[in-house]
């Protein structure tokens, strides 16, 4: 359980560390490490360098945009995780992150190092799909930008260049006020996730929806938003009933996945529930909500 | 095996050097290198927490990390919590007393990251405590006594805290 042989190198900007990637494809960026470590003690992975970006001044700080929090790739989860910022206009990703690993990962890992790593069960990753944020890279061609629904393309697969560093992770703030709601299953508390559910939901005076976003990780081979949830529920009270049956049909229509954890059956029956759990806990929440 | 490169780490307040490969984690640099082996080696890949260190205060796992990423940072092992030679801090003597240990091996885990949870919370409940510890696996007590000593550390605490005469 020892890694393999490799060279160090700590770039101290962001262009070194790009090109240091183009001249070598078997360079792997390190920032928390929390995934990277464990695959190389178990020769998963064998990068030929480490390329630690975790200082990267780029890299860091949590900027509010406006409509959307923007987060150094490098951002530690536990600094986002007491960031009042955070917890102030990102609730469903203050709500998210005590679930990712545990306490003494998540000090070291990194908001970015998790959307980069695509894993289909992270919960970083999911609250990005369920608002509809996007991602900046950069590489020795320039800086580039991809949206969630395009950027996760599978299992641990991502639609990042091979030779860019992510650099930061933008999270959309609704500018109406919001009701959030997760909920996950796993073996154990903490452990990867067999279904995940988040969901975000906001209603006016009249206790009318205007808009409500559902995601499912785990059960998907990428973080899934279910598009036909959203455009049900809108305009709508968002009664029990009213989830239940949006719900039915969007689970029905998901390609699961299977592992030898969980079966595909079960997977799409929890994702329901915990789908619907979700939703109700961010109508609940939510100012002005009356089913 | 590639070359070694001198790192320079701040350890249990001291500056301490050592020439390790960059594979080597930190575990192994603060057991092999300089004969700190409170940290211990269970699983080597991150899921057992028995080499739980703290990164300036915050438990992290030593495994997890190379000892080339490890400078400017304090790091304190179980070594450092000791008030003197030969002495136990709170939270050690409330491990003692209560029986949260039995083999030892996941204990200095527990005791960093009671430690860590006593520091940001003074007075947590048992829900936080079991939240805090839940990383870190012991194969013997149970944990009901763990959660007894961080407890009794907690309330011992505030009372030093306070500054009371004839304290526990
Ligand atoms: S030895 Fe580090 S977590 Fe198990
Ligand atoms: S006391 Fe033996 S592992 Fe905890």
């Amino acid at each position: 359980m020892k890694a393999a042989a490799f060279s160090y190198v700590r770039p101290s900007t962001l262009a070194e560390a790009c090109a240091i990637l183009r001249a070598d494809e078997d360079a792997r960026l390190i920032a928390g490490g929390q995934t990277l470590a464990p695959m190389m003690a178990m020769r998963l992975a064998r990068p030929s360098q480490l390329v630690d970006i975790a200082r990267l001044p780029e890299l860091a700080g949590v900027a509010d945009a406006g409509d959307a929090l923007v987060f150094g790739a490098a951002v530690r989860q536990a600094e986002a995780e007491r960031s009042p910022l955070v917890a102030a206009r990102l609730p469903l990703l203050a709500k998210a992150l005590p679930w990712v690993g545990h306490q003494p990962t998540r000090s070291r890992g990194t908001i970015g190092g998790s959307v980069a790593n695509a894993d289909p069960a992270a919960e970083i990753p999911l609250v990005l799909a369920t608002l509809g944020g996007a991602v900046d890279f950069m590489t020795c061609d320039g800086p580039g930008h991809i949206a969630a629904q395009d950027f996760f393309a599978g299992p641990m697969m991502t639609a990042l260049p091979a030779d860019a560093v992510l650099t930061a992770v933008r999270f959309p703030v609704w500018s109406t006020p919001v009701g959030v709601g997760f909920h996950e299953i796993s073996a154990r508390r903490s452990d990867f996730a067999y279904v995940s559910a988040a969901a975000q939901a906001s209603f006016d005076e009249d206790g009318v929806c205007i808009a409500c976003t559902l995601g499912l990780g785990g059960a998907a081979a990428v973080p899934t938003r279910l598009e036909s949830v959203a455009l049900k529920l809108a305009g709508r009270r968002m009664t029990d009933a009213e989830i239940a049956e949006a719900l039915e049909e969007a689970v029905a229509a998901l390609e699961i996945m299977t592992d030898s954890y969980a079966s595909p059956e079960y997977r799409r029956r929890v994702a329901k529930e915990l789908g619907a759990r979700a939703l109700r806990d961010a109508r609940d929440s939510a100012p002005g909500s009356r089913p | 095996m590639s070359a070694p490169v001198t790192v320079e780490l701040n350890v249990n307040g001291a500056t301490r050097t050592a020439d390790v490969e960059p594979r080597t984690t930190l575990l192994d640099c603060l057991r092999d290198e300089m004969k700190l082996t409170g940290a211990h080696a269970g699983c080597e890949h991150g899921v057992c927490g028995a080499c739980t260190i703290l990164l300036d205060g915050e438990p992290a796992r030593a495994c997890l990390m190379f000892a080339v990423q490890a400078d400017g940072y304090r790091i304190t092992t179980v070594e450092g919590l000791a008030p003197a030679p030969g002495e136990l801090g709170i939270v050690q003597d409330a491990f003692c007393e209560t029986h949260g240990m039995q083999c030892g091996y996941c204990t200095p885990a527990m005791v960093l990251t009671a430690h860590a949870l006593l520091a940001r919370n003074a007075s947590p409940t048992r829900e936080e405590i079991v939240e805090a510890i839940s990383g870190n696996i012991c194969r013997c007590t149970g944990y009901g006594q763990i959660i007894e000593a961080i407890e009794v550390a907690a309330r011992r605490l505030a009372v030093s805290n306070a500054g009371v005469e004839g304290a526990p």
